[in-house]
């Protein structure tokens, strides 16, 4: 995930020229329902810019609520696992995911040298 | 130093790979080939059920195997004394297979056979749980395999697997009689993540449930090759 979010970077500083612009903040929408663990990016990202254009950029990740909706009743709720995922309202499986499963980029601040 | 701007570009952080997973799938529908990602964790028995799936799915149509492995081609041999079109793709240190390295997988195949003869193509992904999920290979279907040693809880805690998962076999049912293990739980938790995924339970020890895997596998590839 973090090869991507570098990949995602370069693709987009190659329309910026990279050497004109330093990355102050890259800001990540992840969501509840996906298999990155935010603090676990941070730092793999870190790791992996040190040196590089990239060293003196900040991660934030804003988290977004993994959100379901129920199919009997239509009512939004928050799916726990100890409640095997199913709605608090009628006790039914995990249909229709609302957000949750975001991976993305949500803006980048920079600056122009 | 100018004042800092902010580029709002609400970018999905996978969509290089998610690009080339579409380029892939349009190679796979343009040689009629259906493609299954074959994904569990290390051990549920993919490589196994593999070759007993392909012992007669071979006979039927024409087969070939992207064998995903880390470190080795062990699987691959195995596969290989099949006498089908095997080709495998160490990863090195990633824990999946993304886009672009079956994207390779498929050129070195095309080195092998003409994949306009191919019916199915099987690709067996790097056993974990958790990464496969997210990453868009171009497959058709997604099979995910959870071996009853694994224990039922499995679903919940790696929902994200369970939940992209089209088929879900439940593997070596023929330890059930030896273990404390609740199968209705298992399909219960499974039902609670993936209400849609289709469930067979399968033994390649007993052979049972392989008709129902083969008839599903060979439905959807005359479906595909109909369409």
């Amino acid at each position: 995930m973090t090869k991507c979010l570098i990949l995602s970077m370069e693709e987009w500083a190659e329309k910026k020229n990279k050497k004109k612009i330093v990355v102050e903040k890259i800001n990540l929408k992840i969501g509840e329902f996906t298999c990155v663990e935010p603090i676990s990016l941070i730092n793999t990202f870190n790791a992996a810019v040190l040196g590089s254009w990239l060293d003196s950029s900040e991660i934030t990740i804003e988290t977004i609520p993994f959100e379901g909706k129920c199919s009997k009743c239509n009512r939004l709720y928050f799916p726990k696992k100890e409640n095997g995922y199913k709605s608090p309202c009628c006790n039914f499986n995990l249909e229709e995911i609302i957000s949750g499963r975001e991976l993305k980029i949500a803006s980048i601040d920079f600056k122009e040298k | 130093m100018h004042l800092p701007i902010s580029d709002k570009i609400e970018l999905n952080i996978l969509h290089q790979n998610s690009h080339q997973a579409e380029k892939n799938k349009i190679k796979f529908n343009n040689y009629n080939l259906l493609c299954l990602n074959i994904m569990s964790s290390p051990g549920a028995g993919k490589t196994r059920l593999l070759e007993i799936t392909l012992e007669d799915l071979s006979k039927k149509f024409h087969s070939a195997v992207l064998e995903g492995d880390m470190t080795t081609n062990l699987d691959a041999a195995r596969l290989e004394k099949l006498n089908i079109p095997v080709v495998p793709i160490t990863t090195g240190r990633a824990c999946h297979l993304d886009a672009n390295m079956v994207s390779g997988g498929l050129k070195l195949l095309e080195k092998k056979i003409n994949p306009d003869l191919l019916d199915i193509l099987l690709v067996e992904n790097v056993g974990n749980l958790v990464c496969p999920a997210e990453f868009e290979i171009g497959e058709h279907f997604k099979v995910a395999l959870l071996s009853i040693t694994e224990g039922e809880d499995k679903p919940l805690k790696y929902p994200i697997m369970f939940r992209e998962a089209d088929l879900i076999l439940i593997t070596k049912v023929d330890l059930l009689p030896h273990l404390n293990f609740d199968i209705n739980e298992l399909k219960s938790n499974i039902a609670s993540t993936n209400p849609r995924a289709n469930v067979i339970e399968i033994s390649s020890i007993t052979k049972s449930g392989f008709d129902l895997w083969q008839d599903w596998i060979s439905k959807k590839i005359l479906k595909f090759k109909n369409n």
